[in-house]
This record gives structure tokens, C-alpha cells and sequence, in this order.
């Protein structure tokens, strides 16, 4: 059990170095560096030799990698070429919203999703699953700033309830976004939840499908008995799983939300980066979402393994 | 695993018989038909829109910013004193050309990699397996921003991109139909029969394979949709002034106070868009026999 789980972590960190060269990689291959972005049509002779050598970007790119993964450890990610801060100050705050926003969408998609999922796979083909897997296929494909807008059509410009974007200084106590972030979690979770019920549907079908559920049913046991005693907690371990992979898969998807709802958080920045050429910004945050999406994950296939013992002998074996 | 388990072995005809049975059994279902009038409706309106708009997409005009809809502007007009009406008709022609170019390059790719390495099996088949999961772990929108970035975005950059990736999955969902299929006892009488195997492969697999790639095909078709509009409203997509419903809809956000109509075409617009690819891909997939709920999204 333990060297199962020293191995899984092993794993985990591997995959971080792996994720960590293929971006620092991909930013290379980019046109220009943070020098030509950051002087922009100054960037000529003397000036541009200057400005690389100050930021040590003549040097070896394996040099530079190594200690760009070396600072990057000890939470020091350079320094941002438009702002010439540094760049641990800002992402800092910035990944605190996110997380917020992350975790509150879970908190009310998460739940909502397995009670959906597990009515629509009870009840599959009938009127409450063509409802529910219907919206949720609306739900997944309409674009999140189409929904946004027309929650803020709504909400906002119409109803004048809640504000439409976002005004709050990055670093502001929690409490002053409790109503700006209303319509964002809204949006999040929406797509969340049908994300994830789908999986629970899915999951949910094929244990009623079992050769032991339909044992249980042959030998008379009560229908919400065997529902609650043979089928969910078969069905409702292995999608611990993909719960968490797909929260930080939509990790992606929140960068878009953010953007419309010009929410402080660490996909607009990146977008702000991307725009500006802030290499070095654009470096650290894809870092980040990298390890925060492996860390999910590590911290998914952990819990199974803790909640499922069947799997602790077969995959140890 | 997946829910291929419906499909039952039909003697096909022809390939053109098929799909007419196909299209008149999704026509059937009154949201089949919506579904497919929706598409139909915004293809033809992509190719005649040019010459039915009432005005130029890029008619600037300072005398009449920000009208709201009227009897000459239905739709009103925007921060430029453009008609709303005009471009949200133009808006989907990029959108529409890119993405369905794209999606045939997705299923053409993806499903051919995926039954080959569905019937070939081995080392090969489990190295690629490993690599098509790393790929889809990575969130899809950083992925395209980067592209976008280092390659720019004119519709061929964005068609190989939006078809390479989106092909990725296809690969996963052609190989676990193939196992399905091969697994099946008509492939098994195939066999018995002394049948040669490119024959089976020909007569037997692909004929169901192809069942489900299409039906993937017309999913595929709503997240490159996803996709697109989405790279365009945070500006990476395609350049103004050509007009995009993702663009319009970006343009309109900081106006909305202001302006609500300038949102609401396009937001339509795109909305009905994916609706009826969503519905058409229902009735299709119903009409072939598989259950769409059940399959996994991304």
C-alpha cells in the first residue's frame, strides 16, 4: 500500500517535469522573446543586446531551463516583463480567485450532478432522462460566454440584480466578491454538472446492467434497497476518478468565464499575457495549471485506492 | 465498453440507400427535424447571405451608432454604426467553413488511426493509447491559444489545428468500436464461412464502424463550433473586420448597459447553430442505434 503510493507520487512529479520542459519548449518556439515584447519597436542593436543581457536570455536554453524549474520550486517564477514585478505577487492573488471560483462551483455542481445522473440512469429513456440528458447536452456545447451573456442580459442589464462584471481590486477580501462571483459560479457549474452527470448516468447504467445487481433483483431484494445497497456504491466509486479529472479539465474552460466576467483570476491573466507576449507570465501560469491539474488527479486515483479496497490488492499485484 | 452494444448487423445495400434510410428515419422524430432544419438553414444562409444582406458588413457610419432596432436596422446597429442584422448573417460563414471542413479531417484521420490500430493490436496500439491519453488531459483552450499565438489564425491554421486535436479522441472512439464490432458474432460467422479478411474488414467492420464516426462526426462538429467561437471572443481568432458571431458577442459585452440588442443576434444566432447540430446528431444517432447519453464528452 505504501510503496503503491510512493510509486503513484513518483509518477505525479515525473509528470510535472515532463509538462514543465514541454511548455518552457513551446514558449521558445514562439516568435521573439520577452525582450522584443518588452521593448517592442525599440527592440534594435545595442538596446535589444542590453535588455538580453540583463534578463540573461544569451545564455544556454538548458541553462536557463534549469534554473527557470530550480526557481520555479521555491515559488519564484521571475520577473514579469511588463509590470517588472514579480511574477509569484501577482499569479498569487490571482490563483486564490480561481480556486475560489473552482471550488464553490464544485461544491454545488458536484452534488447536483450525481442526484441528476443517478435519476436519469434509474429512470433511463423516460421522461426525467431525456430532460435532464438533453440539457446537459445543451449545457456542454453552448459556448460558456454565450450562457454568460445571456445570464448577464438577464440578471444584470435587465433585473439590475447582480453586477455583469467584475470591479474588484485582484486583492481584495474575500467577502467583497461574494456578489460579483454569483453569475460566474453560476456559469461554471452549470457546465459541470453536465460534465459530470454523464459519467454518473453512464456509470450508474452499466452496474444495473451487472450480473450481481441482477442476482439481487432475482433473489426478490426490495428496488431501492438494491439501489442503495448493490448499485450506487459500485457505480459511484470509479467516477471519484473522473469527478476530479473533470474539474481540472474545466479548469481550461474557466478562462473563458473569467474573461467575460472580467474576473480577476489566473486564466485572464494568462490570456492578458498571451496577448502581450509576457513570456515569462504565460511560462508560469501554464506551469501551474499543469501541476494543479496532475495534483487533482494524484489526489483522485489516491482516494479511490483509499475508498475502493479492491483495487488496493489488484493493481499492487 | 462504450455503447456501440446496439447496433445490429444490417445488409447495407449501398452506401447512398443508407443514408436515405437514415435521413428519413431522423426526420421521423419531429426534434430530428427541427434539428436538421436548423443546420440546413444556417448552411444556406452561410452561402446566399452575401447577396440577400440589406447592407455592407463594414459600412461605418457615425450618424447612427448604437441604434436600436428599427424598421431599417432589425436588429440595430453596433458601437460602429454597423447593421447588427448584416453580420450577424456573414458572422457564421468563417465559423461554418472551418469547422466542418475540420470535422471531416477529424473523423478521417482519427477513425481511419483508430481502426487500425483497433484490428492491429500490440505494443504500437498501447504506445499510441498512452499518448492520445496525455493529449487529452491537456485543457483544450490553452492548447489552441498557444497555436493561435505561435502560428496565427487564418482558417488553414486553425482547420489543421481544430482537425488534429479533435481527431485525437476519434482515435479512442473508432478503436473501442472496432473491438466491439470484431468481437461480434456475425464477424465470428464471417469467419466460419472462410471469408477472406479484407472482406470482413470491408463488409462487415467498416460499414458499422462508420456508423459511429458518424454519429461522432456530428458532436465533434458542436465542440469545434465550441471551439472557434470561443477563440474569437478572446480575440485569437479570426480578424475584424470580418464579421463572427464569437467576435460580435465579445464586442458587445463591454456595451451591454448600453446596448443589449447589439448581443442578442448573434447569441441566437450561434446558439441555434449548435442546438440543431446537437438535435440533428440525437436523431442520427438514435436513427443508427446508439445511445449518445451514454458516451463519455471531450
Amino acid at each position: 500500500m505504501v510503496k503503491l503510493i510512493a510509486r503513484r507520487l513518483a509518477l505525479g512529479v515525473l509528470t510535472i517535469v515532463l509538462v514543465s520542459g514541454i511548455i518552457f519548449v513551446g514558449v521558445q518556439a514562439l516568435p521573439g522573446d520577452s525582450c522584443t515584447a518588452y521593448l517592442g519597436r525599440a527592440a534594435q542593436g545595442k538596446r535589444l543586446e542590453n535588455c538580453r543581457r540583463d534578463f540573461g536570455l544569451e545564455r544556454p536554453v538548458l541553462a536557463r531551463y534549469i534554473e527557470w524549474t530550480l526557481g520555479a520550486v521555491r515559488g519564484d517564477f521571475g520577473v514579469s516583463l511588463k509590470g517588472k514585478k514579480p511574477i509569484s505577487e501577482t499569479v498569487g492573488t490571482r490563483f486564490r480567485n480561481t480556486v475560489i471560483l473552482g471550488i464553490t462551483a464544485s461544491i454545488l455542481g458536484v452534488p447536483l450532478a450525481i442526484l441528476l445522473g443517478i435519476i436519469a440512469a434509474l429512470w433511463r429513456d423516460r421522461l426525467p432522462d431525456l430532460w435532464v440528458s438533453t440539457t446537459a447536452i445543451f449545457a456542454m456545447t453552448i459556448p460558456e460566454f454565450v450562457s454568460s451573456t445571456v445570464l448577464i442580459l438577464i440578471f444584470s442589464v435587465w433585473l439590475g440584480w447582480l453586477p455583469g462584471i467584475v470591479i474588484t481590486r485582484p486583492d481584495a477580501p474575500l467577502f467583497e466578491f461574494l456578489s460579483d462571483i454569483i453569475l460566474p459560479i453560476v456559469v461554471l457549474a452549470f457546465v459541470m454538472t453536465a460534465h459530470i452527470l454523464r459519467m454518473v448516468r453512464t456509470s450508474v447504467i452499466d452496474v444495473l446492467a451487472s450480473d450481481y445487481v441482477q442476482m439481487a433483483q432475482l433473489k426478490g431484494v426490495p428496488y431501492w434497497q438494491m439501489v442503495f445497497k448493490h448499485v450506487l456504491p459500485n457505480a459511484l466509486l470509479p467516477t471519484i476518478n473522473l469527478v476530479a479529472l473533470t474539474i481540472a479539465w474545466l479548469l481550461g474552460g474557466t478562462l473563458v468565464i473569467e474573461v467575460v466576467f472580467n474576473y480577476p483570476g489566473l486564466g485572464r491573466l494568462m490570456v492578458q499575457a498571451i496577448f502581450f507576449r509576457d513570456l515569462a507570465m504565460v511560462q508560469a501560469i501554464a506551469l501551474i495549471l499543469a501541476t494543479l491539474y496532475i495534483a487533482l488527479n494524484l489526489f483522485a486515483d489516491l482516494l479511490t485506492l483509499v475508498a475502493n479496497p479492491r483495487l488496493r490488492t489488484m493493481r499492487s499485484s | 465498453m462504450m455503447a456501440t452494444t446496439n447496433i445490429e448487423h444490417v445488409k447495407k445495400k449501398s452506401v447512398f440507400v443508407g443514408l436515405l434510410a437514415v435521413l428519413s428515419a431522423m426526420i421521423s422524430r419531429p426534434s430530428g427535424l427541427l434539428g436538421l432544419a436548423l443546420v440546413v438553414f444556417h448552411i444556406v444562409l452561410a452561402i446566399v447571405s452575401p447577396a440577400i444582406a440589406p447592407y455592407d458588413f463594414k459600412d461605418v457610419n457615425a450618424q447612427i451608432i448604437l441604434n436600436t432596432p428599427s424598421y431599417e436596422h432589425w436588429f440595430g446597429t453596433d458601437s460602429l454604426g454597423r447593421d447588427v442584422l448584416t453580420r450577424t448573417m456573414l458572422g457564421g460563414r468563417q465559423a461554418l467553413f472551418v469547422t466542418t471542413i475540420a470535422t471531416v479531417l477529424a473523423i478521417a484521420w482519427g477513425g481511419l488511426l483508430g481502426v487500425l490500430l483497433g484490428l492491429v493490436g500490440g505494443r504500437l496500439d498501447e504506445l499510441l493509447m498512452r499518448i492520445v491519453d496525455a493529449f487529452l488531459c491537456l485543457p483544450w483552450i490553452l492548447v489552441l491559444l498557444l497555436i493561435v499565438v505561435m502560428v496565427g489564425s487564418e482558417s488553414g491554421v486553425l482547420i489543421l489545428t481544430l482537425g488534429f486535436f479533435y481527431g485525437i479522441p476519434v482515435i479512442r472512439m473508432a478503436r473501442a468500436a472496432t473491438h466491439d464490432v470484431v468481437a461480434r458474432d456475425f464477424v465470428t460467422a464471417a469467419q466460419a464461412r472462410g471469408e477472406s479478411r479484407s472482406t470482413i474488414v470491408w463488409r462487415e467492420l467498416v460499414p458499422n464502424v462508420l456508423d459511429v464516426l458518424l454519429v461522432e462526426g456530428a458532436m465533434r462538429w458542436s465542440w469545434m463550433l465550441l471551439a472557434f467561437s470561443s477563440l474569437s471572443f478572446l480575440g485569437f481568432g479570426i480578424a475584424p473586420p470580418t464579421p463572427d458571431w464569437g467576435l460580435m458577442i465579445s464586442n458587445s459585452l463591454s456595451i451591454m448597459a448600453l446596448a443589449p440588442w447589439t448581443a442578442l443576434a448573434p447569441v441566437v444566432a450561434l446558439s441555434s447553430l449548435i442546438i440543431g447540430i446537437n438535435l440533428s446528431a440525437d436523431a442520427l444517432a438514435k436513427a443508427v442505434g446508439i445511445d449518445r447519453a451514454q458516451r463519455a464528452p471531450v
